[in-house]
């Protein structure tokens, strides 16, 4: 079975899927993925779909589960590359390809996760705020 | 026509494993490519074809798939035959509805793939296995 390598690249974890993956291949990746998240502790994970050139339900539930588990490990997923056959073809499906962010290329989703950490920080230090008042009123 | 594929010659291939759906998925874009689909015509048969063939091992417990370059006398096209002799389909209807699943899938393999295709046919009744024809014509 082939397996698709994953790339640390700073605090992002890079697939660049440029094989037609066995639906074998498609299940290890989820698992490598995870493990890899957890190893590195990164924060973001981008998956390269420019190569693919057809996403099907099998795939499509692959990328969602990813993105799932990275969520729940405290990593943003982003998709980047698709097709527009592959898009077309994707909605024709019926695959709203949910919880699933997306972005034209690897620059523009390395951006986004970037974004997103930005945002998160500033949002954990305005939390702060309210929960010491909490605390401090009877 | 191109690439070695003869207009109403079939090509077979066997669907026992994984790698064997991936191989199924090259043969129609070769034929797909060689009856001149669109990009966007290529893509949306081999995803159907990768779903139908899915099926064929999941569900059929593997099978055959056909791939046939064909010509009505007005454009070409590709004709696709996946054929398994598994338990069948009881309640086809149902079967073909989008989110109906008996395998933890998606539900959306028979019902996306027919609406990836110009012609779908479905011959199956339970027990006697299932033998699904689909057709995509080159705009």
């Amino acid at each position: 079975m082939e397996r698709v390598p994953i790339l640390k690249i700073g605090d992002i974890l890079l697939v660049s899927i440029q094989v037609d993956m066995s639906d074998e291949t498609a299940v290890a990746l989820q698992e490598d993925l995870a493990e890899r998240i957890v190893a590195t502790g990164c924060h973001g994970v981008i998956i390269d779909i420019t190569a693919l050139d057809i996403v099907d339900s099998f795939v499509g539930r692959m990328l969602s589960t990813i993105a799932s588990i990275s969520r729940v490990l405290d990593a943003e997923t982003v998709v980047v590359g698709m097709r527009p056959a592959v898009a077309i073809t994707l909605v024709e499906l019926g695959l709203s390809l949910n919880g699933i962010r997306t972005a034209l290329n690897v620059e523009r989703g390395m951006e986004l996760i970037a974004i997103d950490r930005a945002d998160d920080d500033h949002h954990e230090e305005w939390d702060d705020g309210p929960v010491a008042g909490a605390t401090a009123s009877p | 026509m191109t690439n070695g594929v003869d207009l109403g010659r079939p090509q077979a291939q066997t669907v026992g494993s994984d790698e064997d759906v991936v191989r199924v998925r090259q043969l129609v874009r070769t034929v797909a490519v060689a009856v001149r689909l669109s990009l966007v015509d290529q893509t949306k048969v081999v995803t159907a074809a990768s779903e139908l063939a899915r099926n064929t091992l999941v569900y059929g417990g593997g099978g055959t798939v056909e791939v046939t370059a064909i010509d009505n006398g007005r454009r070409p096209g590709i004709k696709i035959v996946f054929v398994d002799s598994g338990p069948g389909i009881a309640d086809l209807d149902l079967a073909l509805t989008d989110g109906y699943t008996t395998g933890g899938g998606l539900g959306l393999g028979l019902s996306g793939a027919r609406r990836l295709v110009d012609e779908f046919d479905i011959q199956t009744a339970s027990g006697q296995g299932t033998r699904i024809t689909i057709t995509k014509w080159s705009r």
